[in-house]
């Protein structure tokens, strides 16, 4: 679960992590008064989305689809400057390089002081999966894309693993210190944040925190000048707060209703929809699906003990989406019966309606009895015995070619 | 034989007083795994019924290893003690006995609670811990066998193939690809499909190659990590047996969860591709559809000269 950075930034500000003084807005009024309170002659006004490459990406009109104005975080010397940015970028589509084409709908902005910046740094936390342990990834090539650093100089990313039964260690602390060139002051600084930042990292369960830039002001502080910050989405139940933060303008909102009954949904560009049963299946599906030429319009596993309710759930979110031209269900009965799925693909059908093309495959438990039930049925249910028929019938039913 | 769990091994059932936990205990008595009661924590001294017959429950997992010298544990705790029952589990095998399996089903644990949790086994060296959010293991016997997990039983048979995977139901899918071509398992482990797990691929490989029984190995993968890449390198050196291979995921959008924790890519890395091309220039055979995994294992197993026809 990803959050804004303006709530990134509370969050540091909380936990003692050095941020800029800053104004969360929703309106140009709002804007301008976050300038008048900050007494700042310079100050940043940042379109907040979910999403990176916000300065170097462009504004558009939601209507008439004209660009607006080249870039979404600017530098504003003037009432007048905050006035015109925030007119700009409030209510309009963001496009960057994350986005996609489509871009994202700018409702928050966050409008901050200027920094007096000496030099900017790249800090990171996350999860490393191969050491399996917390890692923390800092290099003094601050406001760059750090995949480039490092694919191209990787000399300039240091990193430290922490190990989780000792924790964060001073030596760790100092020698990555070192690494970035700190001395005195702004040394102490970084000593101070890190700490702060590792334990936030862990009592409030991140997957990531990244902070690019990490500025050293002139006076020798280290101040986080942006904030990125997600949640380990399995952690939810011991954070309830999470559920304010959480902006649900930001995710799917077919995918939020698929996780509210139990079902994994991810929507993709295609026409055959996929119904599931286990996460790895249900990607070789799709895959499955591409090799036999057809395109698979979803993800969407039904997990391991679904009813026939969650697959009638499943059946009306794929038929939500208007590309999709037919369905393929493909399950595998371990703690899943077949028969069970069987009666579910058919009490949905009938309930829905379904008019596309279905084939499905049934294996594993009582699948015999599963297909006599859709034998039985005078719907127009294609069977399929293994995952390879299922896809080359579903491609030819919809009239690709396999 | 097979690999770290024999068919007769004697299992315990952490939260077999819940329901998800009853539910499987009772599928794993009728397979025929030797379960010799369970674990859950206020309970101790009740019993359970599994298919007609009482077992015993204890509040703890030392008590409980120690009455019946149990050599495994299957963990079907809700996500929010589960860190913390693989912890017990692993400490009460350690010190009873100095060895032990713990095999962690539950999905959805958090994944700072299994940094801790990994740490603290692997400070335990007699002890293996394989999962989270993952099937479990199984070794087939001659009627019945160990099946520690929630499988279906009845699709596996004794045989000689190793299956190790990332994924549930893709497992019983190779499953049923190497029945299709007259070829039983060895051991089937499911390694679960979190960022953070305990067994890997290579120790699995590792056992395998070691294994007696094993011939032949079928390696499923999934998007995101690199712990495929690495496994695949390791085989290069390590292993004699052939090895067939499949990843899932070709076609995952980069930067969207699909369903398993751990199956994203991200920055561009953990894509099916690499893992694919890690896999053949390990000379690993793969399959790009799983229908087709028994087929290319077949062709694996004459090139081998372990069949004939």
């Amino acid at each position: 679960m990803n959050i804004h950075e303006y709530q990134g930034k509370a969050l540091f500000k909380a936990n003692g992590v050095k941020v800029l003084d800053g104004v969360h807005c929703t309106s140009v009024d709002e804007a301008l008064s976050a300038y008048d309170s900050l007494n700042s002659k310079v100050v940043a006004v940042k379109s907040q989305i979910h999403a990176g490459g916000r300065g170097k990406g462009n504004l558009y009109c939601p209507n008439t689809g004209d660009l607006l104005m080249e870039g979404g975080v600017k530098i504003a010397f003037s009432r007048d400057d905050v006035e015109n940015y925030a007119t700009n970028i409030l209510g309009h589509i963001l496009v960057t390089k994350q986005t996609g084409e489509e871009g994202k709908i700018v409702n928050h902005l966050y409008v901050e002081s200027g920094c007096d910046i000496a030099h900017e740094y790249y800090l990171a936390l996350l999860v490393d999966r191969e050491k399996k342990s917390v890692l923390i990834m800092a290099s003094t090539e601050g406001g760059m894309d750090i995949e480039e650093v490092a694919e191209e100089t990787p000399e300039l990313l240091h990193k430290v693993n922490v190990d989780p039964n000792a924790g964060l260690m001073g030596y760790q602390i100092r020698d990555l210190g070192l690494a970035l060139g700190l001395s005195g002051a702004a040394h102490k600084s970084f000593g101070k944040m890190l700490r702060s930042l590792y334990a936030l990292f862990v009592k409030e369960d991140c997957a990531m925190v990244e902070i690019n830039p990490l500025v050293r002001t002139g006076g020798d502080e280290m101040v986080a000048l942006d904030a990125k910050v997600s949640f380990d989405e399995n952690a939810e139940f011991r954070h309830k707060d999470w559920d304010e933060i959480r902006d649900l303008s930001e995710e799917e909102d077919v995918e939020i209703r698929a996780k509210e009954t139990g079902l994994s949904y991810v929507k993709l560009d295609g026409n055959i929809g996929c119904l599931v049963n286990g996460a790895g299946l249900a990607m070789a599906t799709m895959d499955v699906i591409k090799l036999y030429g057809g395109e698979p319009a979803n993800f969407l596993d039904v997990g391991g003990g679904a009813n026939e309710e969650q697959v009638k759930t499943a059946f009306s979110i794929i038929l939500e989406d208007p590309n999709v031209k037919g369905i393929l269900v493909n399950i595998f009965g371990g703690i899943m019966r077949c028969d069970i799925i069987a009666r579910g693909v058919i009490a949905a059908t009938e309930a829905l309606d379904l008019n596309v093309p279905l084939v499905v495959r049934l294996a594993g438990t009582n699948v015999d009895e599963g297909k006599a039930i859709l034998a039985a049925s005078t719907l127009n249910i294609h069977p399929a015995d293994d995952l390879a028929e299922g896809a080359q019938k579903i491609v030819q039913l919809i009239g690709g070619e396999v | 034989m097979g690999i770290w769990i024999e068919e007769n091994a004697k299992v315990l059932v952490q939260g077999i007083t819940g329901k998800q936990g009853m539910f499987h205990a009772d599928k794993m008595v009728e397979y025929g795994t030797n379960i010799v009661g369970g674990c859950t924590p206020g309970k101790g001294g009740q019993t359970v019924e599994l298919q007609g017959k009482p077992y015993p429950v204890w509040n703890s997992m030392f008590e409980a290893i120690e009455a019946t010298d149990a050599d495994a544990t299957v963990i079907y705790v809700p996500p929010p003690f589960a860190g913390e029952a693989i912890m017990e589990a692993a400490d009460a095998f350690d010190q009873v006995k100095g060895e032990g399996v713990v095999v962690c089903i539950t999905e959805g644990i958090p994944t700072l609670d299994m940094v801790k949790a990994v740490a603290f086994v692997e400070n335990r060296p007699g002890v293996r811990l394989i999962g989270p959010n993952c099937p479990g293991i199984i070794t087939p016997g001659d009627g019945g066998g160990a099946k520690i997990g929630i499988m279906p039983g009845h699709i596996h048979a004794k045989g000689r193939i190793g299956i190790v995977s990332k994924s549930g139901t893709l497992t019983y899918e190779a499953v049923a690809q190497t029945m299709s071509i007259g070829e039983g398992q060895s051991t089937c482990v499911g390694i679960g499909g979190d960022p953070v797990n305990g067994t890997g691929f290579i120790d699995c490989l590792a056992a395998f190659e070691a294994d007696s029984q094993t011939e032949a190995i079928v390696m499923i993968g999934e998007i995101g990590g690199n712990a495929e890449q690495e496994a695949a390198a390791w085989a290069k050196e390590n292993v004699t047996k052939p090895i067939v291979g499949f990843v899932a995921g070709a076609t995952a959008p980069p930067g969207k969860r699909m369903g398993h924790a751990g199956a994203i890519i991200s920055g561009g890395k953990g894509t099916a591709e690499e893992k694919f091309e890690a896999f053949e220039a390990a000379g690993i055979a793969c399959a790009k559809d799983p229908s087709e995994l028994g087929a290319v294992l077949l062709e694996a197993l004459k090139k081998a000269g372990l069949r004939n026809e």
